[in-house]
This record gives structure tokens, sequence and C-alpha cells, in this order.
């Protein structure tokens, strides 16, 4: 099998689940610790460095399981069990094995762990892994990119969050309101990188 | 149950403590698929069924299930309801499945089913925790239809597939801005800021 094709189509699916198809901005996933957890720049981005961990794992190890075990079994319906049994034990291990080794990254990332497990837009990629049908290389690649692409968003939220916390806001609009018209905003302007990828 | 009980506990859910504007909790899975009013509305009606059943399993088993897994036993059981309604769905409406796509999957991670079982049916009957759940789902099923209905007649000039009288004829200058992804989070937050300010009115006159 010549692998270097699938390297390229890789990258273009990382690059395209970065910008041109967000996962939180134009799928909606992941958006219930988007508006949680975007007050500070720090937590956001340990939380944002945790999703990127995560699902790039989750999605490679998903992937052999589904292709290695549940396909040959035919037992293809049981594909969201599989899934979050796996991510939830894949976070727990993650957890013991920083706490174990390093406890400054454990300091860091440690709270943002377990609020992973029920993050959707690792279980979205998960299921968007196997409807489009990706090779194993690919899988990767769009793993990595969504997790990219979410921590991008999550990041330049706190920032923007952060500039705003002085302003006047009508009450019926502070907190989730306000943060979903800037996430608005937001996806209005990455639908400006449609077409920056030809052939996609 | 007392009927004014049930009468309190479902304007508790449907309006002071609503899912959508009042914990916002749980918006992620469906407002991906709120650009057309019938794929709202299937989607409405299999979290209605996930959350109803799965609050009352959770309620049953509530004595049974040891603390510490209790996560992953709730998981579980949601799991399975997901597995039920994404098999009768590709057997019947399987046009309806494939638009849907991961989205029916995705309703194991919304938050709101997860909440409800740790709020209510973890220490509750399994009656009442039924109820709960059913009326949860129903709160949130209303905003999400009112939001699918100004986004499909506004972006589409349709309404559940049908030409809707003025917004479908050269009058109106389509708001196509409304199906696609900033059109939900736009409708999402002026819902939100619209209820929120009845409901701040509300509070401040009862004082």
């Amino acid at each position: 099998m010549n692998i270097t094709p699938q390297i390229t189509q890789a990258f273009i699916v990382c690059i395209s689940a970065i910008f041109t198809q967000n996962i939180l901005l134009s799928y909606f996933l992941g958006l219930c610790p988007f508006i949680g957890c975007s007050r500070e720049v720090r937590s956001s981005v340990g939380l944002g460095l945790a999703v990127i961990f995560v699902m790039t794992c989750t999605c490679a190890l998903n992937w052999i399981l589904y292709h290695f075990v549940l396909e040959p079994l035919h037992l293809e319906f049981f594909r969201f069990i599989m899934f979050i049994i796996i991510i939830a034990a894949f976070v727990q291990f993650v957890e013991m094995v920083i706490d174990r080794f390093s406890p400054y990254l454990y300091q860091r990332l440690g709270v943002f762990l377990p609020l992973i497990t029920v993050n959707c837009a690792i279980l979205g990629a998960c299921l968007f892994m196997v409807i489009r049908n990706y090779s194993f290389i690919v899988t990767v690649g769009y793993g990595l990119g969504s997790g990219i692409g979410w921590f991008l968003a999550i990041v330049a939220m706190a920032n923007i969050r952060g500039k705003l916390a002085n302003d006047l806001i009508p009450k019926g609009l502070q907190g989730p309101g306000i943060t979903l018209i800037i996430a608005g905003i937001m996806a209005l302007a990455f639908i400006g990188f449609t077409g920056v990828l030809a052939g996609q | 149950m007392a009927k004014s009980q049930t009468k309190e506990l479902a304007l508790e859910d449907l309006w002071s403590n609503n899912p959508v504007f009042g914990q916002v909790l749980g918006i992620c899975s469906t407002l991906a698929v709120t650009n057309l009013v019938l794929n709202t509305t299937v989607m409405c009606a299999a979290l209605i069924f996930t959350l109803s059943f799965s609050s009352m399993s959770v309620s049953v088993l509530r004595k049974f299930t040891p603390r510490n897994i209790r996560m992953m036993v709730e998981t579980l059981i949601i799991a399975f309801y997901v597995i039920i309604v994404d098999v009768i769905l590709k057997a019947y409406w399987p046009q309806m499945s494939e638009s849907l796509g991961p989205y029916v999957g995705l309703i194991i991670t919304n938050c709101i089913v997860m909440g409800r079982c740790e709020a209510c049916a973890n220490s509750n009957p399994p009656a009442r925790a039924m109820l709960d759940g059913f009326f949860n789902a129903l709160g949130y099923s209303f905003v999400l239809l009112i939001i699918a209905t100004f986004r499909e007649v506004l972006g589409m000039g349709t309404f559940l597939g049908f030409a809707v009288p003025y917004f479908s004829s050269s009058y109106w200058d389509k708001w196509i801005i409304m199906v696609m992804p900033p059109g939900a989070f736009f409708m999402l937050a002026i819902v939100v800021w619209i209820f929120r300010s009845i409901q701040i009115a509300s509070q401040e006159k009862t004082k």
C-alpha cells in the first residue's frame, strides 16, 4: 500500500478540521465546557491541551478497536457503548499516569481531565471518523486537527471574555447569552476560511 | 403523586429552571439539527424517550448501584436507550438516520441527560424521576422548536418542508446565514436573552 497520498490526505483533513470545519463552531460539539470554562485564559489553555491529547489518542484507539473487533463480529451498533467506555477508561488512565509521573502537569491539567469524559466533542470526533470511513493515518490527523481547532476556539473565547469583563451588558444577556453571540461572530469569521483548501 | 405536585414540577422544568435558558445544559448535540423543523422534531422525540426512560431506570436501580461507579452505570443505561433509538431509526427511517448523522449517538454525552440522572433520578422514586425527565425534555424541546421554526422560515422560506406564503416568494431575501452555523448561535443567544429578561422582570415585580 502506498502511504504518501494517505499522509497528504491526513494533512488536508487536519487543516480543514482546524479551520473550515471547526468541530466547535460548525458542528456545535463541546459547547457546554466551552461556555462553562472559558472565563479564564489559563484554565482554558489547560482544558484545551487536555482535549487535544485525549482526542488524538482515543480516536486512534477507537479506530483500531472498531475495525479489528467490532466489524469482524458484526457488532457495529455496539459502538456507542464501546467508544464511551474507551474514552472514560483512557481519561482515567491518563489521570493516574500524570499524577504518578508529573505532579506539575497534574496540577495544571488534573481538574480538567474528568470533565473531558462528558465532552461531546471527543465522542463526536470518534463517530465522525466512523461515518466518513477514514483510514488509520487520516483518523489520527483528524483527531489532532479537531483537538487543535477546539483549543483555538476556547482560548480565543477566553481572551475575548477577559476583555469584556468590565463592560456593561444587559442583565438578560450576561453569562451564556453574550458568550453565544461572540461564538456566532467567531463562527462567521471561520466561514471566511472556506475555500482555502481546494479539493476538499 | 398528588396532582398539584406534578403541576409544580412541570412549571419548574418548563419555565423557571428550563434546561436551555435556565441551566444552559445539553445544547451541544441538538443545536446542529435545528436548521430544519422536521429533524429537530425527530431529535427532540428521541431525547424525550431517552431522558424519561433513563431517568426511570436510574431511579429503579439507585439502591443497588455502588456509589463510586454510578456515573459509569448511568452512562451505560443512557447508551442502552440511545442504541434502541438509533436501531429503530435506521430500520424504519434510513434517510432521517443519515441526515441526523452522529447526533443521535451524541445524546449519550448530552449533559442534560446525565445532569438529570445525577440531580433528580439518584434520589427520587421512579415515578417522580420519570416525570422529571419527561418535563425537562419537553422544556428543552419547546425552546429548540422555536429556534428551528425561525431558522427554517427565515433561511429557507419553508416550514416542515412546505413553502410559507410570504417568505418563499421573491419579496423575501432569504437569510442564508440562518441555516448556517452562526445563525444557530445568534438565534439561541436571542432566545436566551428574551426568556431571561422576562424572568428577571417578573422576579423584580414579585419583590
